[in-house]
């Protein structure tokens, strides 16, 4: 039973029910709305809709309140279904059974339903539904697996202990825990616990992280564990540190913004002008209420300064066009629409996991075709992380697996340079090997009736590890007759060359931990021996065995290392049984110990590891993606900066890169790592510091003189415990100087390489790029859970579908299935959906100030009256019907360079680089493109009309037909000035193009060929038809329209002379392919010559 | 007109059906369709300073002479246009213009004598114009209710809001109702020619032809067709600045009388600008050679009603022949001359860049 919390049950504790949902049936309205309308845009809308209900104004509220509704319905519907999702997600977290232990009974319950204090039973590969104090394990020692993957994206496994005392017996345990309030850093926790045995004095435990296992975390290794629940529901630390993802807004949104910004301006200053000059205009006598048109009752009533104040909302009414609701329509339905074309696109499909590109969010299409810096994981993404054991080396003698050498044993010597004296090493040594390979590890033998989260392919079967380079060693011994046959509590059993089992008692594991590098298996085997294997990365195992072993292997470790290769040192010691009692006990002290427990642990562990003897080493091959090399050098040359950020080690992140012709032959390296900073007779500080000036000025100086890429490029390498000096150093105004030169130094080199990274720092090494000066668009592009940080980080975080798992593809932006997928992304699909989005906001902008600004004109012919030129049934149709669907068609089909020459000239991504398209410029051209078709159209009909009668019979024309033909020019112009934009005429740009045009011409005919019943005001009965009886009507039209588009024609005509020759040559097949292709294979020649240096 | 290279890129939509066919629910391979991959074979038109060039000559020669015959198309019609506000006190309506108010009930008449120095020929169309009226002002424009203009019964006996202030007098309800209606323009003009042994002879005014169609025959109609319109209209008032009911607009003709009067028509399609003409009558061709105004002395016999000088406007009649262009107005003519020109003038730039550039581009082409 679990008395324990008797006193501390009262209802203050919230319940375990976790809610990630915003709304429920009731709230669903209310708080729905009010979301809404906090966005400008919809609020902005609807006080205009609110005004037109309100006060007297020339447009109908339908025509602005209609679109309105349309939009926040969709909306609604679309956030109501996302929500309902979150709930079914939250409904299936809160009713996972659980086991309670009550009264001594086992009893299955909600997870919703724990309370604090509830003592549970988690059985391995379960995630803790509460955070729980572990009270007892199923392991011996007192222990249990963890990982947190989905809480900090660490995948290895951590010990937990369980608090001492309470291990025994958790039936008669008595005992209350106090604890602090709950907050959200996941490695702090502080609390204490009393255990009350029989009438003795109660016994005071400490309680800290080691003894707190998060929600969210699963349990591994361990096959179960009771805890009794501290936090619960929404207290728990994950959701404490739960945040939905950061809504990220693309470049454009923010210049839709800035632009929506100067047309507001636009539209207060218009109603504010005619508001001015219609009371400027009504003090001249018999103006403001001639005897012909006199004011209704209420009307003369009204205060003068309220009318002034009605008069303006009317004028924003009037305008209020020129900021339509429906570009927004459009841009989301561009962006969603757009999407599919990159989940349809057939270049992504990988035939290997079936899987196609996944498109997570719509918002940053366009931000594709921006990127500046691209953030690149080394394992999994620039290389397959698909480990394969390449060879070892014993005793200095390489040993390489051939599949073709039809060898007996497997073994093989190649003829290296290094192998001159002997052929082999003694057997002996090679089984010792080999026996090493295969004890020292933590893989696990999968069984098969056990059911795997994750299938492994085909020849990683049978092992589950992780880290991939275990199993990659595992199976190397097993080529070379070693196989490993499981671990059972606590035996390793392996078959060995003979087919006979060797059996091992497993004593301890050393656990692997990035600072020590390395991992031991303390093991007797039956004959009595016991045996330490170690294996590390070589820097940590040279300095910890003989010396004199160490020469012949470095040779080799470094040779692997440079080629690429993921080299492991593998060592031994026999202990003595004094030794090893020795260790023994100091481990399980260190286990037991309550304070400084990492650090005690890392005594004994470094006290152990040393006078080793040194076996050998192995490589490991990570396989580079494919067309890795050739995705990089699109990218580079698309004028992208690429950086590695990779947890690996500097030497093998190094020839990575060089495979990557990432760095070239001639790149300088600038290195910058704990290496370089050990300089005799100087401080860390110090030399840190002068190194960064050198790097500095080095830097400066090539991008100084000579910007052209053929002279020096530079090549930076970092790694993390430096990184951390520069980004935390000791005094403040010293970090920002260093993190100044640290980004100087970096956006002057072609690469930046930073290894040893945690996950956390590469999300900081983002950051800082991403507020640098100019906040260049960066994207990340990671593979496993420790590159989330850094994918959600970036303004466009890229997911590779690949072995570890499905955390970043699930936090990613866009999800590929491969490296080489990423070109087509950017450069083609990034290029084409940014020019089509820049068209399609200036276009908005543009045609609905032509539209407006004829309007805003007409007030000063009209006494300042706010009367619309234009119908009704124009004022809303224009944006929905007539002018809406070619824009649509053309920001999603448009191609202005087919995507073949846009792969082939990576060059051209750079001209759109730096929101090019949406700057200040170019929205400066259309809107003077705009204002000069608006006072076109509006003063050519105006002129026109200064003899209205227009028709062969005498006949004259009224306000309505002079609306109609500026509309009717309007809309040809704005269409035709799209057909001139257009580039790529598919059927459907001319069907869309035409079509609405016919569209127009056949509405106008049928709104005003009916008398409309429901309409109090036939204002347009026959006036198109009319119009269309005129000659001069006619002629006006063409000649407006053609005048209109006069400049345009000029602008592309004379503003591009290149753009065609580009094409030409393109086209013209032979020619361009060589050009293109000659550079590409002369530096892959240079380039391979050089890879080993 | 545009150098175009029509890029119909392989099309290999029908090769998917068949691979999809086994497995095609399980294998999630995107569809390999033209539109999907964003193959759909489409025209790819450039525009050069070469292709465009052309169609600016062709434009311009199209242009150009268009111009040229609108301006002497305008430039033949006659118009001749006299102001009778009499705002100053040699105007002949002078005192008219002083004393007429609404109030008023007796008519007050002036005549205008002027003279045309040339004949004119084929139909002539008589307008009134009027300067600084504002018949597009917003609450004018509204100030109508046209289901009442369309004979609906009810509408006559409950015109719509929109007709305040001039919806109702006293208890009933206003028929035509609203601002428009209510401002009728009621001048009537009558010409005279004066012959040389200075007799007057009434130049013949039609008034009929001068509404659109389809207003007169469909948007407008009088309430119970147009038999007995005394009796439809009962019950209503006359708008407030009427000297006389609806129904007596045009007692001689049925079929111009109430709502259908196409005087009322005109008048009720508002104009787009300030100042404006509306048609008023039409002086038909006379058969044979005679022109139909010849030239010499005219004198206009003008029944002024309608101030305006209370808001400063003007009021004139114009009397002007129609070409198919419509009336005088140089505007087209001239900008049809000096677009034609610019496109002509762009060409020839054109050419000459069209030209340089060529010339850069095969001598830069020769060293790479």
């Amino acid at each position: 039973p679990c008395p324990a919390n008797e006193v501390f049950i009262p209802p203050k504790f919230c319940d375990n029910r976790i809610v990630s949902s915003k709304y429920t049936v009731w709230n669903f309205l209310p708080k729905n709305l009010f979301e809404q309308f906090r966005r400008i845009a919809n609020f902005y809308f609807l006080i205009i809709f609110l005004v037109q209900v309100i006060v007297d104004t020339p447009t109908s509220p339908v025509t602005s309140g209609l679109p309105l509704f349309f939009v926040i319905t969709v909306t609604a519907i679309k956030q109501g279904y996302e929500d309902w999702l979150r709930h079914k997600a939250d409904n299936e977290v809160n009713k996972y059974r659980v086991t309670v232990l009550e009264d001594g009974r086992r009893i299955r319950k909600e997870s919703e339903k724990i309370k604090v204090g509830d003592v549970l039973e988690v059985e391995e590969n379960e995630t803790f539904p509460c955070d729980l104090i572990l009270l007892q394990s199923s392991r011996d020692d007192g222990t249990c697996f963890v990982t947190t993957a989905s809480l900090d994206g660490e995948s290895n496994h951590k010990t937990h202990y369980t608090v001492p005392d309470t291990e025994s017996d958790v039936e008669s345990l008595n005992a209350t825990i106090e604890c602090e309030q709950p907050q959200p850093d996941l490695y702090k926790f502080v609390g204490r616990m009393h255990i009350y045995k029989n009438n003795e004095e109660p016994v005071l435990r400490s309680l800290g992280p080691e003894n707190l296992l998060l929600k969210g975390a699963t349990l591994k290794n361990t096959q179960r564990i009771c805890g009794v629940a501290v936090y619960t529901g929404m207290e728990t630390k994950m959701a404490l540190n739960y945040q939905g993802k950061s809504q990220k807004r693309s470049v454009v949104e923010k210049s839709i913004n800035a632009f929506l910004l100067v047309y507001l301006c636009i539209l207060v200053s218009k109603a504010l002008v005619c508001t001015t000059l219609k009371y400027v205009w009504q003090s001249k006598p018999g103006q403001d209420e001639p005897w012909y048109n006199e004011k209704t009752k209420k009307e003369k009533e009204t205060n003068l300064y309220l009318n002034m104040f009605t008069d303006f909302l009317s004028f924003m009414v009037l305008f209020n066009f020129i900021i339509p609701v429906s570009m927004y329509v459009t841009v989301e339905m561009q962006k969603f629409l757009g999407s599919f074309f990159i989940s349809w696109d057939k270049d992504f499909f990988d035939s290997e996991i079936k899987e196609g590109a996944l498109v997570n969010t719509s918002d940053l299409n366009e931000e594709l075709g921006q990127v500046e810096y691209v953030f690149t994981d080394k394992t999994g993404t620039l290389t397959q992380n698909n480990m394969e054991f390449i060879e070892c080396c014993i005793d200095g003698h390489q040993y390489k697996y051939r599949d073709a050498s039809s060898e007996v044993d497997g073994f093989c010597v190649t003829d290296g340079p290094v192998n001159r004296l002997q052929q082999k090493a003694g057997r002996e040594r090679e089984e010792l090997f080999l026996r090493a390979l295969c004890l020292c590890h933590t893989v696990q033998v999968k069984e098969s009736t056990e059911q795997e989260v994750v299938p492994p392919p085909e020849e990683q079967r049978g092992f589950i590890a992780s880290s991939p380079d275990e199993i990659a060693l595992v199976k190397g011994a097993m080529r070379y007759g070693f196989t490993f046959l499981g671990l059972e509590s606590k035996t390793m059993k392996l078959l060995n060359r003979n087919n006979d089992v060797e059996i091992y008692d497993l004593l301890h594991v050393l656990n692997f931990d990035p600072v020590r590098r390395r991992m031991s298996v303390i093991v007797r085997s039956k004959s009595g021996d016991t045996l330490l294997f170690c294996k590390g990365a070589d820097s940590s195992i040279f300095p910890r065995v003989r010396q004199e072993e160490v020469e012949r292997i470095r040779m080799h470790v470094e040779r692997n290392a440079k080629e690429g290769y993921r080299t492991l040192c593998v060592a031994y010691k026999y202990l003595s049984e004094e030794e090893y009692v020795q260790v023994d006990s100091g481990l399980r002290e260190a286990r037991l110990a309550l304070q400084d427990r990492e650090q005690k642990l890392m005594a004994v562990y470094n006290q152990v590891e040393t006078g080793m003897n040194l076996i050998g080493a192995t490589a490991v091959e990570d396989r580079l993606q494919e067309e890795a090399a050739a995705t990089m050098e699109a990218l580079q040359g698309a004028g992208m900066k690429i950086w590695v950020l990779t947890g690996d080690k500097m030497e093998t992140a190094k020839s990575t890169c060089y495979a990557c012709r990432l760095f070239q032959r001639n790149t300088e390296l600038l290195e910058l790592t704990v290496r370089t900073l050990e300089f005799i007779g100087k401080r860390r500080e110090d030399q840190l510091h002068d190194l960064l000036l050198e790097y500095h000025k080095k830097t400066n100086l090539s991008s100084l003189y000579c910007r052209s890429w053929s002279t020096q490029d530079y090549g930076f390498i970092v790694d993390g415990a430096t990184l951390s000096m520069v980004l935390n150093s000791s005094s403040e105004n010293n970090t920002n100087n260093y993190k100044n030169l640290f980004l100087q130094i970096c956006q002057n080199c072609t690469t930046v390489l930073c290894c040893r990274m945690a996950p956390l720092q590469k999300a900081q090494i983002v950051k800082m790029v991403k507020n640098s000066k100019g906040s260049p668009i960066t994207l990340s592009v990671g593979d496993g859970a420790n590159d989330v940080s850094m994918i959600l980080e970036a303004h466009v975080g890229i997911g590779i579908k690949g072995k570890e798992g499905r955390q970043a593809v699930r936090n990613s932006d866009y999800a590929i299935p491969k490296l080489k997928h990423l070109k087509k992304l950017l450069l083609a699909h990034g290029h084409l959906y940014y020019v089509r989005i820049a068209h399609l906001v200036q276009y908005f902008f543009y045609k609905n100030l032509c539209f407006i600004l004829p309007q805003f004109l007409y007030q000063f012919f009209c006494g300042y009256s706010q009367q619309p030129l234009y119908d009704a049934a124009y004022l809303t149709m224009y944006n929905i019907c007539f002018t809406s669907m070619p824009i649509l068609a053309y920001s999603l089909l448009e191609q202005h360079i087919s995507i073949e020459i846009l792969l082939d000239n990576a060059t051209l991504y750079r001209e759109i680089g730096k929101n090019a398209m949406l700057r200040w410029g170019p929205f400066l051209y259309w809107t003077l493109l705009g204002v000069f078709h608006g006072l076109v159209f509006f003063f050519g009909v105006w002129f026109l009309f200064s003899n209205p009668a227009l028709q062969d019979n005498g006949q004259v024309f009224g306000n309505w037909s002079y609306g109609t033909i500026v509309f009717t020019i309007l809309v040809f112009t704005v269409t035709l000035k799209l057909a001139l934009d257009t580039r790529h005429w598919t059927w459907i740009n001319h069907f869309v193009i035409w079509g609405s045009l016919a569209f127009y011409v056949f509405f106008s005919f049928f709104w005003g060929g009916v008398i409309w019943p429901f309409m109090s005001q036939q204002r347009l009965y026959f006036v198109f038809a009319n119009m269309l009886s005129s000659v001069s009507a006619w002629l006006v039209i063409i000649m407006l329209i053609l005048l209109s588009l006069l400049p345009e024609i000029l602008y592309v005509v004379l503003h591009k002379p290149r753009a065609p020759h580009a094409r030409q040559s393109s086209t013209g097949g032979l020619q361009s392919p060589r050009s293109s292709a000659r550079p590409l294979l002369m530096r892959t020649f240079s380039d391979e010559s050089n890879t080993v240096i | 007109m545009m150098a175009s290279s029509y890029n119909a890129k392989e099309e290999d939509g029908h090769h998917s059906g068949a691979s999809s066919g086994a497995g095609a629910a399980k294998n999630r391979k995107p569809d390999n369709t033209a539109f999907k991959q964003q193959r759909l074979p489409a025209w790819q038109p450039i525009l050069t300073a070469g292709s465009v060039l052309p169609a600016f000559f062709v434009i311009g020669l199209i242009f150009i002479p268009i111009g040229i015959g609108l301006y002497v198309t305008s430039n033949n019609i006659r118009e001749f246009e006299i102001d009778y506000t009499g705002e100053s006190s040699n105007s002949p309506c002078y005192s008219c213009a002083k004393n007429v108010t609404w109030n008023s009930t007796e008519p007050c008449f002036c005549t205008v004598n002027f003279t045309l120095e040339r004949p004119f020929e084929s139909n002539v169309f008589m307008y009134y114009g009027l300067s600084n009226f504002y018949q597009n002002h917003r609450r004018y424009v509204k100030s109508r209710d046209d289901r009442q203009l369309n004979g609906d019964p009810s509408s006559l006996r409950n015109p719509s809001k929109e007709c305040e202030p001039y919806r109702t007098s006293g208890d009933l309800p206003i028929a035509p109702c609203g601002a428009i209606a209510n401002s009728l323009f009621n001048d009537s003009l009558v010409l005279y020619y004066i012959d040389s042994n200075n007799s007057q002879s009434e130049v013949p005014l039609v008034k009929k032809g001068i509404a659109w169609w389809t207003d007169k025959h469909v948007k407008f109609k009088n309430p119970g067709g147009n038999s007995n319109l005394t009796a439809a209209f009962q019950g209503t008032a006359k708008p407030v600045n009427w000297r006389k009911a609806v129904y007596e607009l045009d007692p001689s003709d049925p079929e111009n009388n109430g709502f259908i009067n196409e005087d009322f028509i005109v008048w009720m399609r508002t104009a787009a600008l300030p100042t404006f003409r509306k048609l008023y009558r039409i002086i038909q061709k006379k058969p044979g050679a005679t022109p139909t105004l010849p030239s010499g002395n005219y004198v206009l016999h003008i029944t002024y009603n309608y101030p305006v000088l209370s808001f400063d406007g003007r009021k004139r009649m114009i009397l002007s022949t129609i070409s198919w262009m419509g009336g005088k107005n140089p505007f087209l003519g001239i900008a049809y001359i000096t677009v034609g020109s610019i496109c002509f003038f762009l060409g020839v730039v054109l050419l000459i860049i069209h030209h340089k550039y060529d010339n850069r581009n095969t001598s830069a082409d020769i060293p790479s």
